[in-house]
């Protein structure tokens, strides 16, 4: 077989192994779960006869968007500034790049354990989604940072001058020009955090901890879906109440997907890219 | 009338000298064309009529640049003298947005809210920049469905839309088609009656076509300054012979 050839099914190998790889997983689970997704699954209180999971999908809920809240906005900025303000060969800017690129590269069992003696201890925040979703914050910033750094990146220089060439400062023009451009490559990144979020356990069991009940307030301790799939498979009793669980995850998870690329276009309205 | 005084003006990109002893008058209400081969520094001395230079990280600039006889390096404020000197950019640049917003930018940019106001302004503009036919019925429309030359002539409607007193030119026609060009040309020669017009081109052709003042830059140095029939005609140095006879550039 000539080299193109072979290269080409390859090539094509790869994608069908990817496709077949990610269709088997979601066949699995949802013949798997679906049924076990009973009634009482859903029920309002968590008992160890009905394992229901509607807790751990608020606690899911609260997590998600107090770890955005806290992350996403000090993620756009931090690229802001690296990307429009700072002079290149700025010290600062290659110690900011080599801390976002190690916190990246650490295990999230590491931040667990920290969010464990700053949060939980040392700021005397107990084990709480509070705990939780800071610690999952600082998990998902250097994601954000850089994907908006892209996106900034990305945006044409033309634009930037044509603002400044029009008299307008440089904060009109990056908040009215650069930074609307850049959305979709943001929301890019926000969608990868939320799913880093959903799918995370290490980090969260020693800082939000385990507890299935619905939360009182921001420093109850809570279970997100991940945990509770955890907590449901290692105690050995509900494996099938796990795969129900998983069945509602991989659901959330595609939910999120198409409302975000829904957004996207909400906000891209009109341009043509 | 002199609009720019241009004194001893020396520009540097880090250790590079791009301008060297610039000394130039430059008369209102008439279009003056910079000619030159690439890397002479023409674009160069007309992003500093508006301190579009000061983008460039390691751009130093020494000498005196005066606008109407206000020297625009001492104590002004940069985005007002952007406003007085508009720029148009070799490459179409409107904005990811509707035809309207790319004209009213600019005058929300400096403060103007009314809807009754901008309207009259985007209608004024488009009008000026003679697009207004072709876009009145879709202004909500996205600017970037247009075409090159549309996109252009957006670009100068969006210039005039903050009554600029001067206009810069970069090269404006180097994208476009010969059709769209010629466009352009009468638009320009439209607007010198009420701008003074500075425009940077390749195309020697251009230069006299719509010029009534030439200039001619070699390695950073002004070569030679005259009204445009004078110097195409009796050019009074040599290199200025070479360039405009083809033997270089």
């Amino acid at each position: 077989m000539s080299l193109p050839k072979l290269l080409r099914a390859l090539v094509y190998i790869a994608a069908g192994l990817t496709f077949f790889s990610v269709a088997f997983i979601i066949l699995y689970i949802l013949v798997q779960g679906i049924p076990h997704l009973t009634p009482s699954l859903f029920a309002l209180e968590y008992t160890t006869e009905n394992v229901s999971l509607f807790p751990a999908i608020v606690n899911t809920i609260i997590i998600v968007l107090l770890t955005l809240v806290i992350a996403v906005p000090a993620g756009i900025f931090a690229a802001i500034y690296l990307v429009e303000y700072a002079k290149k060969g700025n010290r600062l800017v290659a110690m900011i790049r080599l801390t976002t690129e190690t916190l990246a590269g650490i295990p999230s069992i590491v931040y667990g354990l920290f969010g464990l003696l700053f949060f939980v201890t040392k700021l005397q925040w107990g084990f709480s989604l509070l705990s939780g979703a800071f610690t999952l914050a600082i998990i998902i910033l250097p994601l954000i940072i850089r994907t908006t750094e892209e996106a900034l990146e990305s945006v044409p220089d033309g634009w930037r001058e044509a603002s400044f060439g029009l008299g307008a400062g440089k904060l009109r023009t990056i908040f009215r020009i650069v930074l609307p451009a850049a959305i979709p490559g943001v929301l890019a990144g926000v969608i990868l955090a939320i799913g880093r979020i959903v799918g995370e356990t290490a980090a969260l069991i020693y800082t939000a901890g385990t507890v299935a009940r619905l939360p009182k307030s921001l420093f109850s301790s809570g279970r997100t879906l991940a945990i509770h799939m955890f907590a449901l498979s290692s105690e050995g009793f509900y494996i099938d109440q796990a795969y129900a669980t998983a069945v509602v995850l991989v659901i959330i998870v595609l939910g999120i997907n198409f409302l975000s690329g829904f957004i996207a276009r909400k906000l891209t309205k009109g341009q043509v890219r | 009338m002199n609009k720019f005084e241009l004194r001893d003006v020396n520009l540097f990109y880090g250790d590079f000298q791009a301008l060297k002893n610039i000394n130039l008058d430059i008369k209102a209400n008439k279009i003056t064309a910079f000619i030159g081969p690439s890397g002479c520094g023409k674009s160069t001395l007309l992003k500093t009529l508006n301190r579009m230079n000061d983008l460039v990280e390691g751009c130093r600039i020494n000498g005196q640049i005066l606008l109407d006889g206000q020297d625009i390096y001492g104590d002004i404020d940069v985005n007002h003298l952007r406003k007085n000197v508009g720029m148009v950019f070799q490459k179409p640049n409107p904005f990811p947005m509707s035809i309207y917003d790319n004209i009213a930018y600019g005058p929300r940019t400096h403060g103007i809210k009314k809807k009754a106001i901008l309207d009259e302004i985007v209608e004024k503009s488009l009008r000026d920049a003679a697009l207004w036919d072709e876009t009145k019925d879709r202004l909500r429309k996205n600017a970037l469905a247009l075409s090159g030359g549309q996109q252009q002539r957006l670009c100068i409607a969006r210039a005039l839309a903050v009554e600029p007193k001067v206009l810069l030119m970069d090269e404006p026609t180097s994208a476009l088609d010969p059709i769209s060009t010629a466009k352009i040309e009468e638009l320009v020669l439209e607007l010198k009656n009420d701008y003074t017009i500075i425009i940077v081109t390749h195309n020697m052709q251009q230069a006299t076509r719509i010029s009534d003042e030439t200039v001619f830059f070699l390695l950073g140095e002004l070569i030679e300054a005259n009204d445009t029939e004078t110097l195409f005609s009796f050019p009074r140095e040599q290199k200025t012979e070479d360039y405009i006879t083809g033997r270089f550039g």
